[in-house]
């Protein structure tokens, strides 16, 4: 057991092109599908979480269902959605790192849109009257309420890269877990456990370890910045 | 004193809740230069008339005018010529500095400046000590500081002010009071005040309002408002607390005499012989002589003997209630129930002025 994580450690810091390469193209896919869901799914949750309008609450319901998606099922309808058959099967992104970025984009958007709402749902009305009442216009009255809730929206973020950045299913259905295009490190490790490669897949377990630690002690950070709640006096 | 040019106009000002209609004012107008007070008890509606004066309320019905323009165009410039400061303010999750310059920042000012405007009213208002602390290190008093701060910082034409010391203890309270005085007629055009504290609104203002369930029930200065109530409930709220319920049994100009279960008192107001009427009256405006030989400034008008039942000592004031009839409530100072020996069974003669004496019939509605 000591021997392959020594292994592993040295793989990682000897910067092995394979594991580093599975490291980066990790990174990236998922880097790229949470900019995607961050985009979609934020403003949505920040809409939904502000607004008041008829079929509010079956839109919220939708969204907060989407947190109970399993990953696979995402997987197996973005497959159906890009194969040949398929609807968009014609572009051709199947067994590509678009088509994983779209599951995973698929996987995180309910989390940052479900955790922003939450969040921009528990801002006090008050904010948005007293920013009018120092000349705000509508928007950077919405804004100043946004900047209440900053945490909470970062947390959003860091949840749905949490969601994306340890999921397998998905990845492994759409991309293929082809070498230098679609391998990242939960499909690599799959792969490479199955082959006896131990040090190979313990090396890219440290990384999301590491990456997994580094979400939760930066949301650790931010939840104790934002111990210090504004006030009304 | 107010120079007479509206700043401000609201007319038919009308807020329905539901079926509750909440705001009935016909007309207000907030001039250049005044600082006009709105006082009332809770639930009279003086928030509501606040903010639909602020446009931060939409109306059911009615219009609000700045400097002529109403509308979009009226709320946009009212946005960036008015500040308000709230009973409960919300302060973002930073510095007093960051709070103090919010509206600067809206306003788009340059940083070089917001800091040189920031610091000026942080010394003006006496929080320059906790300029850099966090919202959350201040106290109640300073956070309160901080509102008006930010809301002075941006030298409003117009500053409305919802009952900014209502959430304050007593020196607290004064203090920021003689700040707010101060400070705000220095760095507002026109200051429009909410508040259910009459001694904060008659000691302050250049004109009183007294709103009531919805309505704005007597608009003037103070002294015409204390000196004239035009209902019970703004002679109450104005001191004088303490009622006699009578029948009119004569009527001159602008004067009733009135039978008090025997007593003849004669009142400012007026009301139809026959008709039931109550008399209000302020408790420190009633003059006690000896039975005897009467003080000399008390003349046979509204002279009536008592007999003292209860005394109670409020500090510098003596609360003395009598029974004549009709049973009376006087305070008088200390000095003087001294002078006059009054304990309880003390019988004494008891003088108050006719215009010191508000008659209003029992069937007007605006009665309480």
């Amino acid at each position: 057991m000591v021997d392959p994580l020594l292994e592993a450690l040295r793989l990682i810091t000897s910067g092995d092109l394979y594991v580093w390469n599975v490291i980066l193209r990790s990174l990236q896919i998922s880097g790229l599908s949470l900019g995607l869901a961050v985009v979609i799914g934020l403003p949505i949750g920040v809409a939904v979480g502000l607004a008041n309008f008829r079929c509010r609450m079956p839109v919220v319901a939708l969204i907060n269902a989407g947190l109970a998606f399993p990953p696979v099922v995402v997987g197996l309808a973005v497959f159906l959605f890009l194969s040949r058959s398929g609807p968009l099967g014609e572009l051709g992104l199947l067994y590509t790192p678009l088509a994983m970025i779209a599951a995973q984009a698929v996987i995180a958007g309910p989390y940052v849109a479900a955790v922003s709402l939450a969040a921009v749902e528990g801002i006090p009305p008050d904010i948005a009257l007293q920013a009018r009442a120092l000349g705000a216009s509508r928007w950077q009255a919405i804004m100043l309420q946004l900047r209440e809730v900053r945490t909470s929206l970062v947390a959003a973020v860091a949840a749905g890269f949490g969601a994306i950045i340890s999921e397998v299913g998905a990845v492994m259905i759409v991309g293929g877990n082809i070498l230098g295009e679609t391998r990242v490190m939960t499909t690599a490790i799959v792969l490479e456990t199955r082959r006896g490669n131990f040090e190979v897949a313990i090396a890219m377990g440290v990384v999301l370890m590491f990456i997994a630690l580094f979400v939760n002690v930066l949301l650790l950070i931010l939840g104790r910045r934002s111990i210090r709640r504004p006030l009304i006096a | 004193m107010s120079q007479r040019d509206p700043l401000l106009i609201g007319q038919g000002l009308r807020k329905v809740y539901g079926n509750r209609t909440v705001l009935e004012v016909d007309q207000l107008e907030l001039f250049r230069g005044e600082l006009l007070a709105v006082f009332g008890p809770n639930g009279a509606g003086k928030s509501t008339l606040l903010r639909t004066l602020a446009m931060l309320e939409k109306l059911t019905a009615g219009r609000v005018e700045f400097h002529g323009k109403s509308g979009k165009k009226g709320e946009e410039a009212l946005r960036m010529a008015s500040a308000v400061v709230f009973q409960k303010s919300h302060f973002w999750n930073d510095t007093v500095e960051y709070n103090i310059g919010i509206g600067l920042r809206l306003r788009g000012m340059s940083r070089i400046t917001s800091q040189e405007r920031i610091h000026s009213i942080c010394d003006q208002l006496a929080i320059s000590d906790v300029r850099t602390a966090h919202m959350s290190e201040v106290s109640g008093g300073e956070a309160q500081r901080v509102a008006l701060a930010r809301a002075l910082v941006l030298d409003p034409e117009v500053l409305f002010l919802d009952e900014p010391t209502s959430n304050l203890d007593t020196d607290a309270k004064l203090d920021l009071r003689t700040d707010l005085e101060r400070v705000a007629r220095e760095r507002a055009a026109s200051i429009f005040l909410i508040t259910h504290d009459r001694t904060e609104a008659f000691h302050m203002a250049d004109r009183v309002g007294v709103m009531r369930k919805g309505h704005l029930v007597q608009l003037g200065t103070p002294t015409d408002i204390y000196d004239n109530p035009t209902d019970v409930y703004t002679a109450r709220v104005t001191g004088a607390e303490f009622t006699l319920a009578g029948i009119t049994k004569a009527t001159e100009e602008r004067m009733v005499r009135v039978d008090v279960g025997g007593a003849t008192f004669l009142a400012l107001g007026e009301a139809q012989v026959g008709q039931p009427v109550k008399l209000v009256y302020r408790p420190e405006d009633l003059v006690l002589g000896p039975p005897s030989s009467p003080h000399r400034e008390l003349s046979t008008r509204n002279l009536v003997y008592a007999t003292i039942t209860d005394r109670r000592d409020l500090g510098g004031l003596v609360r003395l209630r009598m029974q004549g009839p009709p049973e009376l409530v006087a305070l008088v100072t200390r000095d003087a129930a001294r002078e006059l020996s009054v304990e309880v069974g003390t019988r004494v003669a008891v003088r108050i002025k006719a215009t010191a004496l508000h008659a209003f019939p029992t069937a007007s509605d605006r009665n309480i």
